[in-house]
């Protein structure tokens, strides 16, 4: 039994009014209003009982995002999220406390919700988003990114994108998924949405995520002029010189104190040598581990965006942002919102997936030549990978000739030989596209 | 527009348990940074003076790239370069060192090359066929303005025959202010 603020403990953990706040919005139209948009209580139970979100990521954006939702009367929440509590995320992480500090962040974070908020039912996962296969995902209908890594917004994107069945004769696709992706650097953030397969994805817009900064080497090897070229030329030039730590090739742990110390000391020595000052063991560790500073302030108005985006999708009570926000509160408060547009040559939300009826006993020369021959293909040489096991394998690529050499052997084997089965996808490149073609096998006998 | 409305005649149907049709086809998936490297090795169009070796063709991610400048100071040499593609490509550029020691402005004894694409200037839109091509001009056309090598770099600034001969020296495999370089002539 739950007891909520008013002393009344019960099961469902309402109370008269809970929900008036959302009663404003959801049972009545308004001008805002999306077409679709059905007002009345059932739409407040849609938000209460029926949707299912997934949050990656329980830190900065992680936190406000799961405080924002289960307030907002969504109960059904998984947060995944794989790092554990440090000293450092207190200032802003508020569902962690200081004995908390060393637990999954995803335990703690769902644990403090489900105590504090009668009714919120979040279920954490300490873990990795690549641990989860396409059944997991597809129990979602919006899943929420507070993210600061690319490989793992790439990848979730690519997980949604698969998940997509594209509409024949004009229906509209399903299988849809939106990501809300929100994402903090300092001073600066941006709040997007996405309906993959219909408005720009994530690598449609690679561009926009800013690239990790990086000194020309010239200037870190001979002409340094701030702190931070002293630390890089400690980091990039002597460790691997000089190997400080013996083995074969140690590589560089952010969080090893003593690889941080002696960077850190290299770099000193370096910014003495050139008078340049500001070389501290706190901003060596920083470049190593290329943390930029997180702002509160900015992830709580992020994460807003982000939880108001949820809250529009999944009710219709008004049009989603179309479709990327950024804010930057560095000075004054600036924030824009327009459409990203979709990249015709996207790799990912692009890629043409096509289904190929073909004998298992066939050669893999028979196929190349299907692939040349057939008139929906017409292709001149084309190159062929896949993914065995989860090991990529080159089947055949006819113009690099060391590899062409290495697996010319492959073109006399069967598919059945060579590992393949049906739902095996072929990634296959050639000069008449842009964009690789996934070929999804179905193996006859 | 989404209707996710519609969910609730969904979840009807599905008994609302919220699992979808379709099975499971983990491990089998590609991830971006392979579709997208499949296809950059794919339209590889090297120079007549490029090659490339793979020591395992089922891994892409991991190979070199021999240089045999046919003209320039270089000509007549043969350079190796090793590519590393991480999880993050094309976000983030390839990272290339030069395995073969040569006496070269942009590169340093420890085959640091000193190319701006490779770091400050990288894109998503570049491909591996713009480092090639970024890799041999830089032994066409060294530069001493942005030196790694800074006495190769002074050298070429100073006396261009010298520095040619040193250039010379070394790739026969000899010493220059008591470096040895090995030979690496074709
Ligand atoms: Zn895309």
């Amino acid at each position: 039994m739950e007891v909520d603020s008013n002393g009344h403990g019960h099961t469902g953990g309402d109370w008269p009014n809970r929900w008036s706040h959302l009663s404003q919005v959801l049972t009545r139209k308004g001008p805002f209003s999306h077409p679709n948009f059905q007002a009345g209580p059932e739409t407040l139970s849609l938000v209460r009982d029926m949707v299912r979100l997934c949050i990656i990521g329980a830190g900065g954006l992680g936190c406000e995002l799961l405080k924002n939702l289960a307030y907002m009367g969504f109960r059904n929440m998984h947060v995944i999220d794989m790092d554990t509590i440090d000293v450092s995320n207190l200032n802003r992480q508020f569902l962690f406390r200081p004995n908390d500090v060393g637990k999954f962040k995803a335990e703690v974070a769902a644990d403090f919700i489900n105590r504090r908020i009668p009714g919120a039912n979040v279920k954490a996962h300490n873990g990795m988003i690549q641990d989860f296969d396409e059944d997991f995902y597809r129990q979602f209908h919006v899943i929420i990114c507070g993210l600061d890594s690319i490989v793992a917004r790439r990848w979730i994107n690519g997980m949604v994108l698969s998940l997509v069945t594209p509409g024949e004769d004009g229906q509209p696709p399903t299988g849809v998924i939106p990501i809300i992706d929100g994402g903090t650097e300092g001073f600066k953030g941006h709040a997007r949405v996405i309906l993959p397969g219909m408005t720009a994805c994530i690598e449609c817009t690679l561009d926009l995520y800013p690239p990790q900064v990086n000194f020309p080497l010239c200037t870190i090897a001979h002409t340094p002029r701030l702190p931070e070229h002293c630390i890089e030329y400690a980091r990039i030039l002597l460790w691997p010189k000089e190997n400080p730590f013996g083995g074969e090739e140690t590589s560089i742990d952010g969080d090893d104190p003593n690889h941080i110390s002696w960077i850190y000391e290299k770099a000193l020595e370096r910014a003495n040598h050139y008078h340049i000052t500001g070389v501290t063991h706190r901003l060596t560790q920083g470049v190593v581990k290329r943390i930029i500073p997180a702002v509160a302030s900015t992830n709580a108005v992020i994460a807003a965006v982000c939880a108001m985006e949820t809250f529009k999708l999944t009710t219709s009570c008004a049009d989603p942002l179309n479709n990327y926000m950024m804010f930057n509160d560095s000075e004054g408060i600036y924030s824009y919102a327009y459409e990203a547009e979709k990249n015709e040559k996207c790799l990912a939300c692009s890629r043409r997936t096509q289904t190929l009826n073909f004998g298992k006993t066939k050669k893999l020369q028979d196929l190349i030549e299907y692939l040349v021959n057939q008139a929906s293909f017409q292709m001149k040489n084309p190159g062929l990978t896949t993914n065995i096991e989860g090991k990529n394998k080159t089947l055949y690529m006819p113009n690099v000739a060391s590899i062409e050499a290495a697996t010319r052997h492959n073109l006399k084997k069967t598919l059945d030989e060579l590992g393949l089965t049906s739902g095996s996808e072929l990634v296959v490149a050639d000069s008449t596209s842009p964009r690789p073609l996934i070929v999804k096998l179905n193996l006859e006998d | 527009m989404l209707n996710l409305f519609s969910l609730k005649n969904e979840q009807k149907e599905q008994g609302g348990d919220g699992s979808g049709s379709g099975g499971a086809t983990k491990g089998k998936k590609n991830s971006a940074a392979q579709l997208r490297i499949t296809k950059d090795i794919n339209e590889l169009e090297l120079p007549k003076t490029c090659r490339t070796e793979f020591p395992d063709p089922d891994d892409l991610l991991n190979f070199k790239l021999l240089i045999s400048p046919d003209e320039g100071f270089y000509r007549g040499g043969r350079f190796t370069f090793s590519f590393k593609i991480g999880p993050n490509y094309p976000h983030e550029p390839p990272k290339t060192k030069c395995l073969t020691k040569v006496y070269h402005p942009n590169i340093d004894l420890d085959g640091n090359v000193c190319l701006n694409i490779l770091r400050e200037d990288w894109k998503p839109v570049l491909t591996i066929n713009s480092i090639v091509y970024g890799l041999q001009y830089l032994f066409l056309e060294p530069n001493p303005e942005d030196p790694l090598n800074k006495e190769a770099a002074n050298e070429l600034q100073a006396n261009r025959r010298l520095f040619e001969q040193n250039v010379h020296r070394t790739m026969r495999g000899g010493s220059i202010n008591g470096v040895y370089f090995e030979r690496c002539l074709k």
